[in-house]
């Protein structure tokens, strides 16, 4: 398709044909010469001891190679890697092994590897171990396992109190002294499973001779793989291949490294031969890893006009049974960093405690940390508008930092949004929604008893991630910049080559309009290539919505080097000075005299050819950038949710949703629509459907889909979108990030419609999950029957 | 015991040995080699497996390949025929109906079933149609409208878009 | 995922059938296989064989009889949807088997092997309870009827021998003036009813209530009829304060079950807001 820019086009996807034909290749694709299937076997107790396995009667049966068990792995596996460590927060990274060696801490801890021809005679296997165990008390919620007489899961970590992270900034105390009004809220923000519906696996080959580890998994960031497997076991570094194409999807759940990919990748190199291990649905649900879980009290203290000059937030977070890759960053500094949200509030204090439980770890997911955070700040500016009795729409104005304060810098000083227009937003939002007249159609369904409500979300987050300084600063393990290499081969045709790992989100179209945009290529002409730690510089994956700001910058720098050797070499063939020629649309040519050219494949040839090259320039025509970003970027917008209750089964439903957001400069808005409406649809489902529920002896009781429900298609009417655009001053495109904006927004926009629409009985909050049930109960308390 | 199943799929007949509780997702996509047949779920809500029996939509994860002896079976590699798409295939690409991907497939053979039992449905029977199908990318509002795409192009050509 | 291993038969008659099921004590039909699979790759289920009845004749298709309708119970619920025959003489079957599940699930899942299973959220026991069906089976004893008041005794339990198939439901020809609903809340993972409440309605020539089936499932651990209400309800006037009071009887002496999305008093309560639903439905068709 020939367009004048293909930057803002909403280009067809490149990556759509080989998907829809069933040509995709995931994880559980791979198959290798050779190849055994790995099923582990897992704790059906939250909390024991394990005191003898008998795996003989297994290792006897037909098509069964090897069953290895915790002791096995001691030797050849360290413990499972925490990456990211604030600093000053007291962190105790427990020693949490790949299979369970002598105690397990969560349903679904591993405690054998069973290898054998395939898949079901290895589950057959599996069910043939006999482990007995002596059960110890378990411990599920967070409260509950820091209290003192808790059972303890570690050690090493008393009190279960994994680590302890303050943030604050300005003069919290006297905020909170001469505010008119203060007020407390405790408020839950529930456990969910991430669901990917691909589940996790990986394929790990490990070669004699070269004794190299070729390791196919369903990753979000391979290179960080790469690098915690070296760490983890003897296998250098250089000679790990980490290999994550086409995954299906990720929110968060593919980020860290589990025990998973490291026992088949030590198993491949003990039994040199190729392993697969390929979650199912329900193994997925136990062992990979779980989003949200806090409970978080707020304090507000406000003035009689609606300011909202202090807030102080007690931030219990579950951690589940081990601290995962990513895990202790996501309540903590994401957590606290967009604590103020849109607002300007000059004093926060934030203290969160990491809490060890016998469940499954928690990590990112998808937004980690900034739902959390928005959904407690939306919820405070409907609670000082309901206590104050103003327009939940005034009180956010009120508090909106204005469009020219920016970059502003949160009470803390720890991050700066970069740039922003709230009202702009919020004035669209109101106005495809008609306000006054929603208002109205409101006032006469209560008078009919009709359980009718309004909630907003002006929100902001935090994403584009991150400065690498600012990254070591928050004691993430690694760095946040991203590499990419533009290359254009002597026919003329381009591979880029980027450290991100799309899950979905269309970088393979993207990232080829973008190329195409700085050096002319033909978009049908470029390749985006990602997945590969053999071909890719290092790189630090796809999560934080980052890839974009990021990736696409450094791809973008890259491309303008490419461009800029071109002139020059343009400009030599020419028999001119490179000032004397511009570049358009990927032919070079004098300036002024356009029949003096030479067109993007002469000049691709030529320098690889390097008959004729200008002084000072090396033949080939390939770039690398690597680019490390000055600031994070921080999308906003406003979500209006219209809600209706059923009276009769509790059950909410969303009549109407609007959302106007604003990431930036749009690339592709096909693309950046469809990830707003993916990430709506989750936000609402937090609010509405999704619950990871443990019992109190830590048994999952939401184990599979049949009880565990994600939206399906009939459960939410079409999204209403439209966006304003505020350009990001720090990366060239001038663009925020949209992968995870829709999900932060839109699960309170649905819960401050349901406080709303549940106000004609003078409730001020409701918890979520707001379930059917949950909110018959609270009608029927109500009515007193 | 291993039992002899003759299975065609995408048009061409196999006759293989395997084992009765062999689930029919695991012989297309382990014994036939047709990976584009997805496993999603463990207990059939989410409809990745999703192909063609007999022209019908079933979830492959359900039926053993034994019960799909005789039968006749359209996976998501056989719907386009000389290489050229399927209007829904047309459909999910024209109005990115697809994010990673990995549902697509079964979304895409359920509803080829869809259409065919209803070639004009309305969106509230679109979305309904597709309570067997789960995406966590999507939304499914553009899901939705990739059917709509279908539906319409298929109406519009009274002699096209052929079987299943 | 994975099932465990089990020796597998495909009959080519009901009588072979009833052989092997006296052959294999431990061996279990399979037809559709979406109740029998899921269970079996959770390792719920590990029947030592399956005797598959998906070839075995006579078992399927939808005949008229006498205005009245009879169903092979290997029919589907796609089938019966698409039935002519149903959608003239039951129209509520039809709706019924619309709601059972998904496309996928209705192109396989079959009417007998649902109330041979006797799931308790499963939507036909409740809709054949209301209808008064009659259910033909073959045991090594011969074929027998069991009328469906007396079919389903407990979670997963049928009177059905051991040794028996379903092989007919037959439903007799609705008197005249009878009106039919089904009405589900349906469950949000498993799309299973929290509760379904079908009922049947017959108006007398005084417009008032002459008969009255209303059978629950979903609430708990069998399909019933909901005995209080169907009294409270005959020879009434068919308004909406009667039937609203005689739904609230509908939760009466019933034992509810409960897990995470509904507990038991929710149960109670969908129960008779669903009666109440269900009945005013079947009132409205049966006026017209």
């Amino acid at each position: 398709m020939a367009v004048s820019s293909p930057f803002g086009a909403s280009i067809k996807r490149r990556e759509d044909p080989r998907l829809i034909t069933g040509a995709g290749h995931y994880t559980d694709d791979v198959r290798l010469p050779g190849m055994l299937s790995m099923a582990i076997l897992r704790s059906p107790h939250a909390h024991a001891r394990i005191t003898n396995i008998d795996s003989s009667a297994a290792k006897a049966m037909p098509g069964v190679v090897a069953i290895y068990t915790g002791a096995d792995l001691v030797d050849k596996v360290a413990p499972v890697p925490c990456a990211w460590q604030p600093k000053d927060s007291d962190v105790k990274v427990p020693e949490y092994r790949p299979l369970a060696v002598d105690t397990v801490r969560y349903v679904g801890d591993g405690v054998a590897a069973v290898v054998a021809e395939d898949m079901y005679t290895a589950q057959d296997a599996a069910a043939a171990i006999d482990v007995t165990y002596e059960a110890l008390p378990a411990v599920v919620k967070q409260l509950d396992a820091m209290a003192d007489g808790a059972p303890q899961l570690y050690d090493n970590v008393p009190n279960n109190i994994a680590f302890h992270f303050h943030l604050e900034g300005g003069e919290v105390d006297a905020a909170f002294k001469n505010a008119d009004l203060t007020f407390k809220q405790r408020l839950i923000n529930q456990r969910l499973i991430p669901n990917a519906m691909e589940p996790r696996g990986a394929v790990a080959s490990y070669q004699r001779g070269s004794n190299e580890l070729t390791l196919w998994c369903t990753t979000q960031n391979p290179h960080i793989v790469r690098l915690l497997m070296s760490l983890s076991t003897s296998i250098p570094e250089s000679q790990i291949r980490v290999i994550s194409q086409d995954i299906g999807g990720g929110f968060g759940c593919k980020i860290p490294m589990y025990a998973g990919e490291m026992i088949a990748s030590v198993i491949s190199k003990d039994l040199l031969r190729p392993i697969k291990w390929v979650e199912d649905r329900s193994e997925n649900y136990v062992a990979t890893t779980h989003g949200r879980d806090h409970v978080d009290d707020v304090e507000v203290a406000v003035m009689n006009d609606g300011r909202v000059v202090g807030l102080k937030v007690t931030a219990y977070a579950n951690m589940g049974a081990y601290l995962s890759t990513a895990g202790p960053g996501v309540p903590t500094w994401l957590f606290t960093v967009t604590q103020s949200g849109a607002y300007d509030i000059p004093n926060v204090a934030s203290d969160v405690y990491g809490i060890l439980t016998n469940t499954m770890a928690t990590d990112a997911y998808r937004g980690a940390g900034r739902p959390e955070a928005t959904y407690l700040i939306e919820r405070v500016m409907d609670l000082v508008a309901a206590k104050l009795k103003l327009d939940p729409t005034d009180v956010r104005r009120k508090n909106f930092i204005p469009s020219n304060a920016f970059p502003y810098s949160i009470a803390s000083g720890a991050v700066a949004y970069d740039s922003g227009d709230y009202d702009k937003t919020l004035d669209r939002a109101l106005e495809m929604v008609d306000y006054a007249a929603l208002r109205k159609e409101q006032e006469e369904a209560r008078a009919n008893g009709r359980l009718f409500g309004v909630g907003f979300s002006t929100y902001i987050e935090v994403c584009g991630l991150a400065p690498s300084a600012a990254a070591g600063a928050m004691g993430f393990g690694g760095g946040l910049y991203e590499n990419a290499v533009v290359r254009v081969h002597p026919t003329g045709k381009v591979t880029v080559l980027t450290g991100i790992n799309p899950q979905g989100q269309g970088e393979g179209t993207t990232f080829a309009q973008l190329v195409s945009d700085e050096i002319g290529v033909a978009v049908e002409d470029v390749d985006v290539v990602w997945g590969d730690t053999d071909r890719i510089p290092m790189g630090w994956g796809t999560y934080g919505s980052r890839s974009t700001a990021v990736g696409g910058s450094a791809l973008v720098f890259a491309a303008r080097n490419v461009r800029d050797k071109m002139m020059k070499i343009g400009a030599h063939l020419l028999e001119v000075s490179p000032e004397e020629v511009v570049f358009e649309r990927g032919d070079v040519h004098v300036n002024g005299a356009p029949d003096r050219v030479k067109t993007f494949g002469e000049i691709a040839l030529a320098a690889y050819t390097a008959w004729n090259m200008p002084e000072g320039v090396t033949p080939g025509l390939e770039e690398t950038y690597f680019f490390d970003p000055i600031s994070n970027t921080f999308p906003f917008g406003a979500h209006i949710c219209v809600v209706e209750i059923d009276k009769d089964s509790g059950k909410a439903d969303v009549r109407r949703y609007v959302a106007v957001d604003d990431v930036g400069n749009v690339i592709n808005p096909m693309i950046v629509d469809g990830q707003i409406h993916g990430g709506i649809a989750q936000g609402l489902a937090q609010a509405v459907l999704e619950y990871a529920a443990y019992d109190d002896n830590g048994q999952l009781l939401s184990g599979t889909m049949m009880d565990y429900a994600i939206p399906k298609a009939s459960s939410f009417p079409d999204y209403e979108l439209d966006r304003t655009v505020t350009p990001c001053p720090f990366n060239p495109m001038g663009l925020k990030g949209v992968g995870e904006a829709g999900t932060i927004a839109s699960t309170p926009a649905i819960m401050n419609a349901i406080v709303d629409a549940l106000s004609p009985y003078g409730v001020e909050h409701f918890d979520m999950p707001a379930t059917p049930q949950r909110i018959w109960q609270f009608v029927h308390e109500q009515k007193g029957n | 015991m291993k039992q002899q199943v003759t299975i065609t799929v995408n048009g061409t007949t196999h006759t293989s040995e395997v084992e009765p509780r062999l689930l029919l997702v695991h012989y297309l996509r382990d014994v036939l080699d047709l990976t584009g047949t997805h496993v999603g779920c463990d207990t059939s809500q989410c409809g990745a497996c999703t192909v063609q029996m007999n022209g019908d939509a079933v979830k492959s994860c359900t039926v053993l390949a034994v019960q799909a002896d005789g039968a006749e079976i359209t996976t998501i590699e056989g719907l386009a025929k000389d290489g050229e798409l399927h209007p829904i295939q047309e459909g999910f690409w024209e109005m990115h109906g697809l994010q990673c991907g990995f549902c697509t497939p079964g979304m895409i053979m359920t509803s080829v079933n869809l259409l065919k039992n209803n070639p004009n449905p309305t969106e509230a029977e679109i979305r309904h149609g597709l309570e067997g199908n789960l995406c966590r990318c999507t939304g499914y509002q553009n899901i939705v409208k990739a059917i709509q795409y279908a539906a319409d192009k298929m109406n519009a050509e009274p002699a096209a878009a052929g079987d299943d | 995922m994975y099932p465990s291993a089990f020796d597998y038969f495909r009959p080519s008659s009901v009588d072979e059938v009833v052989k092997l099921l006296q052959e294999n004590p431990e061996g279990k039909i399979i037809a559709g296989g979406h109740s029998l699979l899921p269970m079996m790759k959770l390792r719920l289920a590990a029947p030592a064989s399956l005797i598959d009845i998906g070839k075995v004749p006579g078992l399927d298709g939808v005949r008229a009889d006498n205005g009245g309708v009879v169903f092979g119970a290997r029919t589907t619920y796609d089938q019966i949807m698409k039935s002519d025959v149903v959608q003239r003489a039951l129209p509520v079957a039809a709706e019924a088997a619309g709601v059972v599940g998904d496309i996928q699930v209705r192109n396989r899942g079959t009417i007998g092997g649902s109330i041979a299973h006797a799931d308790p959220a499963a939507d036909f026991p409740a809709v054949l309870l209301a209808l008064d069906a009659k259910v033909n089976a073959t045991g090594p004893n011969g074929q027998r009827t069991i009328g469906i008041d007396d079919f389903f005794v407990d979670m997963f339990t049928t009177s059905l021998e051991p040794e028996e198939l379903v092989t007919e439901i037959s439903v007799a020809k609705p008197a005249a003036k009878t009106g039919m609903a089904y009405e589900k809340f349906s469950h949000p993972a498993s799309g299973y009813a929290i509760v379904g409440v079908a009922a049947s309605v017959t108006l007398g020539d005084d417009g008032n209530v002459a008969a009255a089936r209303v059978a629950i499932t979903g609430a708990g651990p069998i399909a019933v009829r909901a005995n209080g209400t169907e009294s409270a309800l005959t020879g009434q006037a068919p308004t909406a304060e009667n039937v609203k009071a005689a739904a609230q009887k509908a939760s009466d002496g019933m034992t509810f079950l409960g897990d995470i999305h509904a507990g038991e008093e929710y149960r109670a309560h969908l129960t008779r807001v669903f009666t109440e639903r269900a009945i005013n439905k079947a009132v409205e068709r049966a006026k017209s």
